[in-house]
């Protein structure tokens, strides 16, 4: 399919986006700024952005402990993550969430999750409650490498299959879980698509370094999952730029790894010699976009250091509707 | 008013709210039963009989017949509350809490805490708990001293068919997850249930003897237990007031302590271990808030620390009686 100029435009905003909000993040968590853990999404934007591009507020996704770029991509506000992160009461969950639970259900983002694998169970309701609804709506549950080891992607796919559920089991494969690499933990030593395929699912691979591929292979998927043939899966190829966690040393990495893959895997760098070697958009395009998205994120971040902190009144708010 | 089993108030009660609201959707192992076998679907209507006639009514999309995934289930629950559904989801035994403790602790008790009060999860999580089947230590346990331990969790402990009914509607009508404990010996009790539209609030304990001697509180199948002990002190002259306190989390910590006030003298009852328990929780509750009141040390008869162990012999020394706490009763009313 032949994207527009201006969905071209609107995907390249939203991956510089969540480029420039992660790469900030790591200067400002690396000073002491900002506190407690933040695993960073840095070099996997096309995945979102491509999945994301296709939905609107009643599809849901379900993120990880890796989320912001699922969260931006699926409309959640800059400023209001910024101030979250921040930890600022003004943030999207008041300060309660922080990095890894960031959520808005009013743009159908049913929150990042600390706990590796626990966000499938969660989409395949979601998935349900859009079969009951009888809409097209799907739900769509982001996993890595790491969380396909996990019962419950196992549990959730052979539900979503029995249940016929509009469930999307997109793997991000950055090759790394945490600080093991994909070789030695996942068993099959093959690809993790064909662990959704033996579930019973129609499984779709592609490069998700390449926005154009994810994107083409989404439609496709969605239209097969939309028309109600029940779940299916996709396992996207990608890279992680940072560690684990902001201060993870990354001694694992082999020599020279990281400047390579931000050299040949970089999917903004990919999109840009796309775009412009085709003629659909110019280097300038794309320049003009990357400073208006430089300025707002620091416009975020100003924001995000003078927004009001919580109180300690906050502590027992929301625990509950009523008690 | 009509006459039911508590099984009974447990399904017909779903089955109305199922009537008048088409949010309200369960799922299970087993609720639906024999689906993708000769004698199916419906051959089973769920193990404890409380979804019968539900498939037929409502059909697989609102009765959700589940593969043995218990994380699946109870996270397919919060997923279906977080968008906009009412999901009730049976776990077969309680026991099996251990398979799905993440999705209930990590994720439905605290989607409203960590999305900043932005979204809601009015997701049951309905499980039947309690021991006496000689059914041995993973099939006969009480699991509501860690969950009441859960901040973001309701949990609720019905001991008649009238508070199943009263109480499921409760939790019907509220927006925050709740785990709704059955007892497995209270299914055939039977009890009479008021007919019209009526709820019981969370939190509001039930006094079901009234005595000025000495308090016994309790949940679930303790409640009958600590009657039958009431009804024998009765017997010579003692009065006890028996409290059933219905929702342990939120708890009638006013139903405790008025009455303490009032007989000085506590014993509670509880069908888990000790430690750490719903025992001790009320005991540093009437402790510290009413102890000047205090005439005697507290009682706390509840199963050993041990697993529920499986010979009959073993499992009725395992389990509260209403002659350990008759005996109870009467060491705390010795006392000096």
């Amino acid at each position: 399919m032949q994207l527009s100029r201006e969905q071209m435009l609107q995907a390249y905003r939203r991956m510089k986006i969540i480029r420039e909000f992660e790469e900030r993040l790591h200067i400002d968590i690396a000073t002491g700024a900002i506190a407690g853990f933040t695993h960073l999404y840095c070099g996997q934007e096309a995945v979102a952005v491509g999945v994301c591009e296709h939905l609107d507020t009643d599809d849901k996704i379900v993120s990880t402990h890796r989320g912001h770029g699922h969260c931006l991509a699926k409309g959640c506000d800059v400023d209001g993550m910024m101030k979250e992160i921040w930890g600022s009461r003004e943030g999207l969950c008041k300060g309660k969430g922080g990095s890894m639970h960031i959520a808005d259900v009013d743009v159908g983002m049913l929150g990042a999750n600390g706990i590796v694998g626990a966000g499938a169970p969660i989409a395949v309701g979601a998935a349900l409650a859009a079969k009951l609804d009888g809409k097209g709506k799907v739900a769509i549950t982001f996993s890595g490498d790491g969380a396909c080891n996990q019962g419950t992607t196992f549990e959730a796919m052979n539900m979503a299959v029995v249940t016929k559920a509009p469930c999307i089991f997109v793997f991000e494969n950055n090759h790394y879980s945490e600080h093991t690499g994909f070789e030695y933990a996942v068993g099959t030593q093959q690809d993790i698509a064909s662990r959704a395929e033996a579930f019973g699912m129609r499984v779709w691979r592609a490069d998700g370094t390449d926005f154009f591929a994810v994107h083409e292979t989404m439609r496709e998927l969605l239209e097969y999952v939309r028309a109600g043939n029940g779940p299916a899966a996709v396992e996207f190829d990608t890279e992680r730029f940072f560690g684990h966690f902001e201060g993870d040393p990354q001694r694992y990495r082999g020599e020279g790894e990281l400047d390579r893959i931000r050299e040949t895997r970089d999917c903004l760098k990919k999109f840009r010699a796309s775009v412009v070697s085709a003629k659909v958009l110019t280097d300038a395009d794309l320049d003009t976009i990357d400073a208006e998205v430089l300025d707002q994120i620091e416009a975020a971040v100003v924001a995000a250091r003078a927004a009001p902190r919580p109180t300690s009144e906050d502590v027992l708010a929301d625990v509950y509707v009523a008690y | 008013m009509a006459k039911m089993m508590y099984r009974d108030a447990v399904r017909s009660t779903i089955f109305e709210a199922m009537e008048r609201d088409e949010r309200v959707v369960v799922l299970g192992e087993d609720v639906v039963g024999g689906m993708g076998t000769a004698g199916g679907p419906e051959a089973i209507g769920g193990i404890w009989s409380t979804s019968t006639g539900f498939y037929d009514a409502f059909g697989p999309d609102r009765v959700i017949d589940t593969p043995i995934s218990e994380s699946a289930i109870v996270g397919a629950a919060g997923g279906l509350a977080l968008a906009g559904k009412k999901p009730i989801a049976e776990l077969m035994f309680a026991d099996f809490i251990g398979v799905s403790l993440d999705q209930i602790w990590n994720q439905i008790a605290k989607f409203r805490y960590m999305f900043g009060g932005k979204s809601t999860c009015p997701a049951i999580i309905r499980m039947a708990y309690g021991g006496g089947f000689n059914a041995a230590a993973q099939h006969s346990q009480s699991v509501h001293h860690f969950l009441t331990a859960m901040p973001g969790l309701k949990v609720v402990m019905p001991s008649t068919p009238e508070d199943v009914r009263g109480l499921l509607r409760e939790a019907l009508r509220g927006d925050d997850p709740v785990i709704f404990l059955e007892h497995k010996a209270l299914y055939g009790v039977t009890g009479e249930v008021p007919d019209g539209d009526w709820t019981i609030p969370f939190g509001h304990a039930r006094l079901t003897r009234a005595g000025q001697d000495l308090t016994l509180v309790a949940t679930g199948l303790m409640v009958s237990r600590c009657e039958a002990a009431a009804d024998a002190l009765a017997k010579d002259g003692i009065g006890c007031d028996v409290i059933d306190l219905r929702t342990t989390s939120p708890m009638d910590e006013e139903a405790i302590l008025d009455s303490v006030e009032v007989t000085g003298r506590l014993v509670v009852v509880d069908e888990a271990p000790q430690r750490c328990s719903l025992a001790t929780d009320i005991s540093a509750l009437v402790a510290q808030k009413a102890f000047a009141s205090l005439k005697a040390p507290i009682e706390m008869v509840t199963a050993p620390h041990s697993p529920v162990p499986f010979a009959l012999e073993l499992e009725q020394a395992y389990l509260p009686s209403a002659a350990k706490i008759e005996a109870a009763a009467r060491k705390v009313l010795g006392y000096r």
